[in-house]
C-alpha cells in the first residue's frame, strides 16, 4: 500500500525540472509528501513536524547541485537529516561494560515487545563476541515465561540463572552473587513486560535498577509500534533512565517510524534490531539503513552484509576466481543456491531491496523458495561429473535427473539455460567496458533510489 | 552550533507540549464551537496520535471543516463521534452462540497476546455454563504450552496438548475430533505468533484450516486476529494478510488498558470490513469484553 517515497517525490517535484534552487514554494508539495510518508510509517505526529521544519531550513535556497534534479536534491538532505537523528555513525563497541565485577544488562518494555527472546538473542551475540553471559529470568507473572527464558538459554547455548525465589529482586540479586562467583562476565536480566501505566510495576523495576545497578538498560520496542511509542518510552526513560533501544520484529513491512520517535524523545540510540524466528537474527542498527526504510527507500545495504556474515568466504572467493577464469559450472551454480537459501527465506531478501513496491508481488512468486529448493534438487540429482562438465548432459541423462529430482524434464532444460545465462552475464561483468555501460546506466533514470543498477540485472532466480 | 542547540531546544519545548496534550484529555478542544486553524491543526494532530492513519483523518477532518462552513455552529466533538460511529456500525460482529461444536481459531503476529486472550475468551465461554476445549496450536515459541496450560486451569478447561515441535494442523485435528466427539459446543485454537510477511509460516495457517475441515466442513467457524492496541499503520497489512491466508473472521483488540487507543481498527475495519469482537483490557481472567463502539469513540477522543 506504500508507494515508495522516491517515486512520490518525483511526481511531486516534476514540475520543478530546471530549477537550480530550493525555494518555499517549490518545496512546498514535497514537505507533504514527506509528512505523509513519516505518517504513514508511525513516526509520532510532532516528532514529524518538528523534523520536517528542521529539513525546511537547511533545504532553503540551496543550490540544486548539478546533475541532480529538486526532487533528489530534496530526498538527499532529507535522508541526511534522517541519519543523523537515528544517531549518524555506528558505534564501535554497542554495550558498556562494568569496570569492575560482571556487567548488568536489564531488559525492560511493554508486554508482547519480545524481551524474552530478544534476551536470548543478546546472550547469544555477546557469547559469539567472547562474553560469557548467564541469562536471568525475572518476570514472576505471565505464566511460564521463565520455562521460555530456560529454553531460550538452552538454544542459545548459555546458562540460565535457577532459583527458588519468587521476588523479582531477589532474584536478581542471587543471579548476581551467583555470575560473580561462577565468573559469568555479563547478567542479562529479562523483567517483567508491563505497561508503563503500572506504577507498582515500574516500582519493581526501579527497585531492581536500585539493587543492581545495570550498566545498560535497554528499551525493547516492536518495531511495528505507533503513536504510542512515543508514550511508552519517555515513560520507562523517566522512571528509569534507559541507555539503549533494541528494535524488535522488523523483519515484517512496517516501516519502523517508532525507532525514530523512541530515539527523539529518550535521546538514547537504537543498538540492537532482532528480525527473525532464530536467535542469529539479530544485529547491529545501522542507522542510515532504518532512515531508508522509513522513507521508503529500501534496505540494500543490510542485505549486502547479511549476505557477508552468513556465506562463507572461501566458497565464495573459489566462485569468483573461477568466474574469472570463465570456468563457472553447474557445481559454482549448485554452491550459490546453497548460500542464497542460508541467507533466509527470497521473501526477506526481496523486502529488503529498495524500490520493490510494486515489483515485490510479482518477484515473491517468481522467486519463491520453493523454486530454489528445486532447482537445487535438480543439481544434487546429477553426478559431480555432469556438474563439472554440462556438456555432458544429453537427453537421457536429462530425463534421469528429472525422474531423481521428482520434477519434469522441461526445469532441468530450464535451468541448464539459465546455467547458460549466469554464465556469458558473469564473463561480460569481467569485461571492463560492459561494468562502464552499467555504472552509466546506474546513474541514468533506471529506478529511483536503487542506483538503476539492479533493474537490468537478471537474478539467477 | 547555537543554532543547533536553539533547535534542539525548540525541539525539546515541541515535545514536552505533546506530552501535555496527550495527558490533557482532547475534549477541552472538543467542546470548543468554533475551532481556528490551529486548534483544527491540534485536533488533527490528536486524532493521528491515536493511530486512525493519515487517509483517515484527512477525511474526517475535511468532513469537520465541510460542517463548520456549512452550518457555523456545531459541535466538533458530537460531530466527529458519529462519524466514528458510522463508520464503527457498518459491521458489526456477530455474537458467539452456542450449538454444534464449533471452532474459534486465533491467529497474529508475535506477542499481541493470543495465548492470554485465547484463555480469557475461555474462561468468558465458560462462565457463560458452556462447555470449552482448548488446544495448545503453538507448538514453536518455547512454553508457549505451558503458559496455555496454566490458562487452561485457571479458566477450568481442559487443554489439547502435544509436545514442542509438534504438527500445529495435527493437533488441530486431534482437539476438534475430540471436542466433537465428546459434543463440546466450543474449540478454541491457539497458533504460534507470525509476522504476516512470511510466506511458510503463513501457508501453515492454511494447513491448519484444511486438517479442521476434515474433522468438521464448515471449520473453522470463526477465526479471529488479535491485534495489539499499540500497533500502528502496519496493522492494516497484517489484516490484510491474515484475511487473505486464514480467512479472518473478526478482530480482537488486546492491551486498550495502556495508552494506545488502538485507532487502526477503523481503517481496517473500512476496508477490509472485519469486525470488532472483543477487547483485552488487562491481565485478568475476565479483562476480555465484548467490543462496544461508544466506549472506544469516547476513548478515542480523550472523553
Amino acid at each position: 500500500m506504500f508507494d515508495s517515497l522516491s517515486d512520490k517525490l518525483s511526481k511531486a517535484m516534476k514540475t520543478l525540472r530546471g530549477h537550480s534552487k530550493l525555494t518555499e514554494a517549490n518545496i512546498e508539495a514535497a514537505l507533504r509528501e514527506v509528512r505523509m510518508a513519516l505518517l504513514e510509517a508511525d513516526v509520532h505526529v510532532q516528532v514529524a513536524r518538528t523534523f520536517l521544519s528542521r529539513v525546511k531550513e537547511k533545504a532553503l535556497g540551496k543550490d540544486v547541485l548539478d546533475g541532480l534534479n529538486p526532487a533528489q536534491a530534496f530526498i538527499d538532505i532529507v535522508h541526511q537529516e534522517l541519519t543523523a537523528i537515528m544517531g549518524g555513525q555506528v558505534d564501535e563497541h554497542p554495550l558498556n561494560y562494568a569496570s569492575k565485577g560482571p556487567t548488568v544488562v536489564m531488559m525492560v518494555g511493554l508486554q508482547g515487545a519480545g524481551k524474552t527472546t530478544t534476551s536470548g538473542k543478546l546472550a547469544k551475540f555477546l557469547k559469539k563476541a567472547g562474553r560469557s553471559p548467564l541469562l536471568v529470568p525475572a518476570d514472576v507473572y505471565r505464566p511460564a515465561a521463565i520455562e521460555q527464558l530456560h529454553i531460550v538459554a538452552k538454544d542459545a547455548g548459555v546458562p540460565s540463572f535457577r532459583t527458588e525465589e519468587k521476588d523479582p529482586v531477589a532474584i536478581c540479586k542471587a543471579a548476581l552473587k551467583e555470575a560473580e562467583l561462577k565468573g559469568w562476565d555479563t547478567v542479562i536480566l529479562d523483567t517483567a513486560g508491563r505497561l508503563h501505566l503500572d506504577e507498582q510495576l515500574m516500582e519493581e523495576l526501579s527497585k531492581i535498577k536500585a539493587t543492581c545497578e545495570p550498566s545498560e538498560i535497554l528499551f525493547v520496542a516492536d518495531a511495528m509500534t505507533g503513536q504510542d511509542a512515543v508514550r511508552s518510552a519517555s515513560a520507562f526513560h523517566e522512571k528509569l533512565a534507559i541507555t539503549g533501544v533494541v528494535l524488535t520484529k522488523a523483519d515484517g513491512d512496517t516501516r519502523g517510524g517508532a525507532a525514530f520517535s523512541i530515539k527523539e524523545v529518550t535521546g538514547q540510540p537504537v543498538k540492537f534490531v532482532g528480525e527473525g524466528e532464530k536467535l542469529d537474527d539479530f544485529q547491529r542498527f545501522h542507522p542510515d539503513r532504518m532512515a531508508q526504510r522509513i522513507l521508503g527507500m529500501g534496505d540494500v545495504l543490510s542485505l549486502i552484509e547479511h549476505a557477508k556474515d552468513r556465506i562463507d568466504e572461501k566458497d565464495a572467493e573459489q566462485i569468483a576466481q573461477r568466474l574469472a577464469k570463465n570456468q563457472f559450472t553447474l557445481e559454482d551454480m549448485r554452491k550459490q543456491f546453497q548460500q542464497v537459501k542460508k541467507l533466509g527465506s527470497m521473501q526477506k531478501i526481496i523486502g529488503m531491496m529498495p524500490g520493490m513496491g510494486q515489483m515485490k508481488e510479482q518477484l515473491a512468486s517468481v522467486a519463491s523458495d520453493k523454486r530454489v529448493t528445486h532447482m537445487e534438487a535438480i543439481l544434487n540429482s546429477m553426478t559431480p561429473k555432469e556438474r563439472a562438465n554440462p556438456n555432458l548432459l544429453d537427453g537421457k541423462r536429462r530425463r534421469r535427473i528429472a525422474l531423481g529430482a521428482g520434477r519434469p524434464v522441461h526445469e532441468v532444460n530450464q535451468l541448464l539455460k539459465q546455467y547458460l545465462e549466469m554464465k556469458k552475464m558473469m564473463s561480460q561483468m569481467n569485461d571492463p567496458k560492459f561494468m562502464q555501460k552499467m555504472q552509466r546506466m546506474a546513474g541514468g533514470k533506471g529506478m529511483p533510489g536503487m542506483g538503476g543498477g539492479l533493474g537490468g540485472f537478471k537474478m539467477p532466480f | 552550533m547555537g543554532l543547533l542547540d536553539g533547535l534542539l531546544d525548540k525541539f525539546k519545548q515541541g515535545l514536552r507540549r505533546t506530552q501535555e496534550l496527550v495527558l490533557s484529555p482532547i475534549q477541552g478542544l472538543l467542546g470548543l464551537r468554533r475551532l481556528d486553524e490551529d486548534q483544527l491543526q491540534e485536533l488533527e494532530d490528536l486524532l493521528l496520535q491515536a493511530d486512525l492513519g493519515v487517509h483517515a483523518v484527512d477525511r474526517l477532518m475535511a468532513r469537520l471543516r465541510f460542517e463548520m462552513k456549512r452550518s457555523g455552529d456545531i459541535d466538533p466533538r458530537a460531530a466527529l463521534k458519529d462519524e466514528l460511529l458510522k463508520i464503527l456500525h457498518l459491521h458489526p460482529s456477530r455474537p458467539l452462540t452456542a450449538g454444534e461444536t464449533q471452532v474459534l481459531l486465533l491467529v497474529g503476529v508475535n506477542g499481541v497476546g493470543k495465548t492470554t486472550t485465547l484463555g480469557k475468551l475461555a474462561a468468558h465461554l465458560k462462565a457463560r455454563g458452556e462447555g470449552v476445549m482448548v488446544v495448545a496450536g503453538d507448538t514453536f515459541r518455547a512454553a508457549a504450552i505451558d503458559q496455555l496450560e496454566a490458562w487452561g486451569v485457571r479458566a477450568g478447561v481442559p487443554v489439547v496438548r502435544n509436545q514442542m515441535g509438534g504438527d500445529p494442523a495435527a493437533i488441530a485435528y486431534d482437539g476438534a475430533a475430540s471436542a466433537l466427539a465428546k459434543s463440546i459446543p466450543w474449540v478454541l485454537i491457539d497458533t504460534a505468533g507470525r509476522l504476516h510477511t512470511k510466506d511458510h509460516l503463513m501457508k501453515e495457517l492454511d494447513k491448519i484450516r484444511r486438517s479442521l475441515q476434515k474433522v468438521i466442513p464448515s471449520a473453522p467457524h470463526r477465526v479471529f486476529m488479535v491485534l495489539d492496541a499499540t500497533t500502528g499503520q502496519n496493522g492494516i497489512t497484517q489484516a490484510e494478510a491474515f484475511k487473505q491466508v486464514a480467512g479472518v473472521t473478526d478482530l480482537i483488540l488486546t492491551k486498550l488498558d495502556g495508552s494506545a487507543k488502538g485507532g487502526v481498527v477503523v481503517p481496517i475495519l473500512e476496508r477490509l470490513k472485519l469486525p470488532i469482537a472483543y477487547v483485552g483490557v488487562g491481565e485478568g481472567v475476565d479483562d476480555l469484553i465484548p467490543f462496544d463502539p461508544e466506549a472506544f469513540v469516547d476513548g478515542l477522543l480523550g472523553a
